[in-house]
């Protein structure tokens, strides 16, 4: 009873206090009815339909690229370079999507979903191979393989992957329409969303109900313990870094099958920075980071309607969501403070 | 029922702009602004590529019996999709302009197909007629007419002869531009060379800067640049006491010493053309093109290094510009690797297609295109 | 064409000069962060902090003409940051690391919000010093034009490095990174010696930023930084913890960013996105070299990152 009430009153007083704060800033500084603004943002996030489309669109990738953060996080690992295996997924999977060209289009989808989550899972794989060998600490090692990942992507993008009739936006050549994957049936969002849930889902299920996840939960806790029980950590760490990088290639590959039909430049445009995001927010539990996606998907569809309405600049909307984070984060520490403790015996 | 509830707005509001678009009924124009909305890819106040774009739409603000919604920096992803959509169904916008290059496919064309009561048009864009959704279009100025200008007054000023253009991306837009520079140098000075350094983005300002830093230590003296906002580049190089022309807007006043002359956009003239179609109840042009001719782009005025005699052949040059019949891209002309681009006796009139996929960096340009 | 006097050696000098011109920002977030962590926490944000000191240098010194005094406004919008970030991580229970995230976002943002007015106009910016008055090739004049902020980012870099080993302060903050429970029975304020040291690293952040919009590239724009905060932080760890190595890693970063220009300037421009990701590839492949499993986390403070 007592947990459960916490559970929502504490973030319910942190959006709260996140809501009162920026309320100030906009009347203070920009002198913007913070009424009407949020209104509009309520309008533009959740208050219709379309809304909700738009909102649950811009979620769809965090969710995926989230887990790359949060798989290995149960290991006690932080891991940032979700960006750059979500962008060299878009890469394999358009270069695989071109080569199959004319094959059934259910085997491309299938061949684009797999080339994109082996490239990613690599990726990721090589940060904590680096860890678990050569002692290299996975976070500035997954820091700088996306840098990396991200001038290949380019280098591969404008060099020999180069369709010549991109023009101005240079790209690989197209997929082709019959390979896309489309939306999902009744609503204007794409299957990324879907792939996302199933697979917090999953995520949620192996760690509750596996010996897998068990493990896993052991090695965080302790990671000595874990080897005086025999755990090979190191297989662990390597495996958890695998599929994290594996679902941030699946988000890059959904970019590249439902969005962009192609791979270019707009695969790294920050989804990956924003899943580290939500993982943090989601305190790494697979099933937060769908509500939390959400959360920050129905911002930024809300910022568009700031910038047109109000005239409020562009940035309104990632300082909300700063002062909405730093609240949450700090308002962990009202759990079991919030009510006058009962006498326990 | 949510789904019936959508179809339902989007039917009513499609019908609205049917009426405003096509003008089936002066009196729902008379009540009913017209709504346009503009999208760019960076900040507004750039003192670039979106600056010229916001300038005019600031100038379409104050014309009566319209509306103008604005974002900026909106990438492009399906975002741009989402704020298109959200502009025609909570704006109730009948005319968009999506204006960086990269908006337009598939972006563009996704939302032309699901809208088709709405006209889009793109900036930058190759619309062709059968492949492309008649409610879509693009625009674009031959801008590279006054890179030739700006090419001529960087010739005529440098003492080193050589000339730096820092680059965003090798893409046809951008080759156009350094070869068209090159080429109005090497009218005035054929020893004349360019050395392009890409940055591999279009806003990158400590990459720009070290560009201009390491072009000026190869002994470059005059600079120009094809950025989303060239200021780092022209403040560097007023800095370092070289030369610079513009790009995108007037940069005068941030190089009141080195400033030569600029190439700016006019997009003031092609926005109220669009937007007096609409009033008149006719969809705009779908291939939209013009130079400074048809006053689509314009020179920035000469600084004080340009001497006389520079101004007088550059003018010279103008003048065929506005008469339209000056050609820049003509054989013979060699590419820098030796290859013959185009054939002797061939010459590609600025409206030629041909020219807006241009792949190859011409005779006198020390750089690659990939 | 005419062939520069210095041929290839143009490379290395430009790299040199690339060092000099593009390191300044990374040596002060990374000496800051690397006081910061030295007293056990971890401040993600300063990503954030430098692009906000960036923001508020620039509106000063536009507004007073006097960029020394923005400067100094960054360093105290940096302080506050941190103090900011060290306050939140003082409750229980709150993760720096994700703290940092948050803050990161937030100043982001903030800085942006407040800094549309300030992409357009010009402000003053701060003078250079000529280190290269002895010669006549003008590359090596250029190369030596350095700022006073640099030499103050290296003495700095010196300075904590012997503070933290000499000084009775010095030994204080290491005793908070090292071991709470036995700063706790010297006596030392755990909570008060984080919040300094991650207040001190927030305003050098700032300073990083203020040297970024009022020296090189020299003026505000939503671009400014597009990641180097972070990546100083990342730097921290490379060098481990030690501010002289902090430094040199600093200044090999930004001599291996300035390649690809170097090298598209003699003429080398073929794959110019695989020289940009010199400065990445070189790190991680320096990390690989010098780490094993045995002696990654060799002077990694005990309780830098300990899970509350």
């Amino acid at each position: 009873m007592r947990q459960a009430f916490e559970r929502i009153a504490v973030p319910a007083l942190a959006l709260l206090a996140s809501a009162l704060l920026f309320a100030l800033l906009l009347a203070a500084y920009a002198q913007v009815d913070p009424f009407e603004a949020f209104e509009l943002m309520y309008e533009g996030a959740f208050g219709s339909w379309f809304s909700w489309q738009n909102t649950l669109t811009r979620a769809a990738p965090l969710i995926l690229a989230s887990l790359c953060t949060a798989l290995p996080a149960r290991l006690g690992l932080v891991i940032i370079g979700n960006e750059g295996a979500l962008v060299l997924g878009g890469l394999a999977a358009a270069a695989a999507g071109v080569a199959m060209g004319r094959a059934p289009p259910l085997l491309v989808q299938v061949a684009m979903c797999l080339s994109g989550m082996l490239l990613g899972g690599l990726w990721i794989a090589l940060a904590g191979a680096l860890r678990q060998w050569r002692g290299v600490n996975e976070t500035i090692s997954s820091l700088l393989l996306t840098y990396i990942a991200i001038a290949l992507m380019n280098h591969f993008v404008e060099g020999p992957l180069r369709d010549p009739e991109s023009l101005n936006k240079p790209s690989t050549a197209a997929i082709g329409d019959a390979n896309t994957i489309g939306t999902i049936p009744g609503m204007d969002v794409h299957w990324g969303l879907a792939f996302g849930v199933v697979a917090c889902l999953l995520v949620y299920l192996l760690q509750r109900f596996t010996t897998w996840g068990f493990a896993m939960q052991v090695i965080g806790g302790n990671p000595k313990t874990a080897r005086m029980m025999g755990l090979d950590v190191g297989r662990y760490v390597i495996l958890a870094c695998a599929a994290g990088g594996a679902a941030a290639g699946l988000a890059g590959t959904v970019e590249v099958a439902a969005v962009l039909g192609r791979a270019n430049a707009s695969l790294a445009v920050g989804y990956g920075y924003a899943g580290i995001l939500v993982a943090f927010l989601a305190r790494h539990h697979p099933l937060a980071i769908v509500p939390v996606a959400i959360l920050l998907g129905g911002i930024s569809a809300s910022g568009g309607l700031l910038q047109r309405r109000l005239d409020l600049p562009d940035a309104a909307v990632v300082v909300l969501q700063g002062i909405i984070f730093v609240a949450i984060l700090a308002s962990e520490t009202l759990y079991g403070r919030l009510l006058p403790r009962k006498q326990e015996s | 029922m949510s789904d019936n509830l959508r179809i339902g707005r989007r039917g009513l509001l499609g019908a609205a702009a049917g009426t405003a678009a096509f003008g089936l009924s002066g009196l729902a124009l008379a009540q009913k602004p017209l709504v346009v909305g503009f999208i760019y890819v960076g900040p507004r106040d750039d003192y670039g590529y979106n600056q010229a774009h916001a300038e005019a739409a600031a100038v379409l603000k104050k014309m009566a019996g319209l509306k103008v919604v604005e974002e900026e920096k909106v990438p492009e992803t399906v975002a741009v999709e989402k704020s298109m959509e959200s502009m025609i169904n909570l704006d109730g916008a009948t005319l968009l302009f999506p204006t960086s290059f990269g908006y337009f496919d598939p972006h563009m064309l996704k939302e032309a197909a699901k809208n088709s009561k709405i006209q889009f048009r793109h900036c930058g864009g190759l619309w062709q007629e059968g492949k492309h959704p008649k409610n879509t279009g693009s625009y674009f100025g031959y801008i590279d007419e006054c890179q030739y200008l700006n090419g001529m007054a960087a010739g005529s000023v440098s003492k080193s002869g050589k000339l730096g253009f820092v680059a965003a991306k090798p893409i046809p837009q951008v080759l156009r531009n350094i070869n068209a520079f090159t080429m109005g140098a090497h009218s005035v000075n054929p020893k004349i060379s360019t050395q392009v350094i890409f940055t591999g983005d279009w806003s990158m300002p400590v990459k720009e800067a070290e560009a201009t830093n390491s072009m000026i230590a190869q002994g470059v003296d005059v600079v120009t640049c094809h950025v989303d906002s060239p200021k780092v580049v022209i403040e560097t190089a007023e800095r370092a006491g070289i030369f610079t022309c513009g790009y995108h807007c007037n940069q005068a006043k941030l190089a009141p010493k080195g400033y030569l002359t600029g190439a700016e956009w006019n997009w003031e003239k092609v926005y109220t053309s669009f937007v007096d179609s609409m009033k008149k109840g006719e969809a705009p042009g779908n291939f939209v093109r013009g130079g400074l001719k048809e006053g689509f782009v314009k020179t920035s005025a000469y600084g004080p290094a340009v001497p006389a005699e520079a101004r007088a052949k550059a003018e010279a040059v103008k003048q065929q510009m506005l008469g339209g019949s000056y050609v820049i891209f003509k054989g013979p002309l060699k590419d820098n690797k030796g290859n013959s681009v185009i054939a002797a006796g061939t010459s590609h009139a600025q409206t030629d297609p041909v020219l807006e996929s241009m792949n190859y960096l011409v005779e006198g340009v020390v750089g690659s295109t990939s | 064409m005419a062939e520069s006097p210095l041929g290839i050696w143009s490379v290395p000098l430009a790299m040199l000069a690339g060092a000099i011109r593009v390191s300044t920002p990374f040596i002060f977030v990374s000496v800051g962060e690397c006081l910061t962590e030295r007293s056990g926490r971890i401040n993600l944000g300063l990503e954030g902090t430098l692009v906000m000191g960036a923001m508020s240098a620039y509106g000063v010194a536009l507004g007073t003409e006097w960029p020394w005094l923005g400067v100094l406004v960054a360093a105290g919008v940096g302080l506050l940051l941190g103090a900011l970030h060290a306050g939140i991580c003082q409750l229980p229970r709150v993760n720096d690391i994700a703290t940092g995230i948050g803050l990161m976002l937030f100043a982001t943002g903030l800085a942006f919000f407040l800094g549309k007015p300030f992409i357009q106009p010009k402000a003053p910016n701060l003078g250079a010093i000529e280190l290269g008055w002895w010669s006549s090739i003008p590359q090596v004049r250029q190369a030596l034009q350095v700022n006073w902020l640099f030499v103050l980012g290296i003495a700095l870099a010196f300075a904590l490095a012997w503070a933290l080993r000499n000084t009775r302060w010095g030994l204080i903050v290491r005793l908070a990174g090292e071991n709470i429970d036995a700063a706790l029975a010297m006596g030392v304020s755990v909570g008060r010696v984080r919040l300094i040291a991650t207040s001190i690293g927030g305003a050098f952040a700032g300073i990083g930023g203020a040297f970024l919009s009022l020296y090189y590239p020299g003026s505000w724009n939503e671009g400014l930084s597009s990641g180097q905060g972070l990546m100083a932080v990342a730097l921290v760890i490379f060098a481990r913890w030690d501010p002289v190595r902090c430094l040199w890693a600093s200044l090999l970063f930004g001599a291996a960013g300035a390649l690809s220009p170097a090298l598209q300037s003699i003429g080398v421009t073929q794959g110019y996105y695989l020289f940009s990701a010199a400065p990445y590839v070189l790190t991680l492949a320096l990390m690989v070299a010098t780490c094993s499993p045995e002696r990654s986390l060799r002077g990694a403070p005990g309780e830098l990152g300990a899970v509350k």
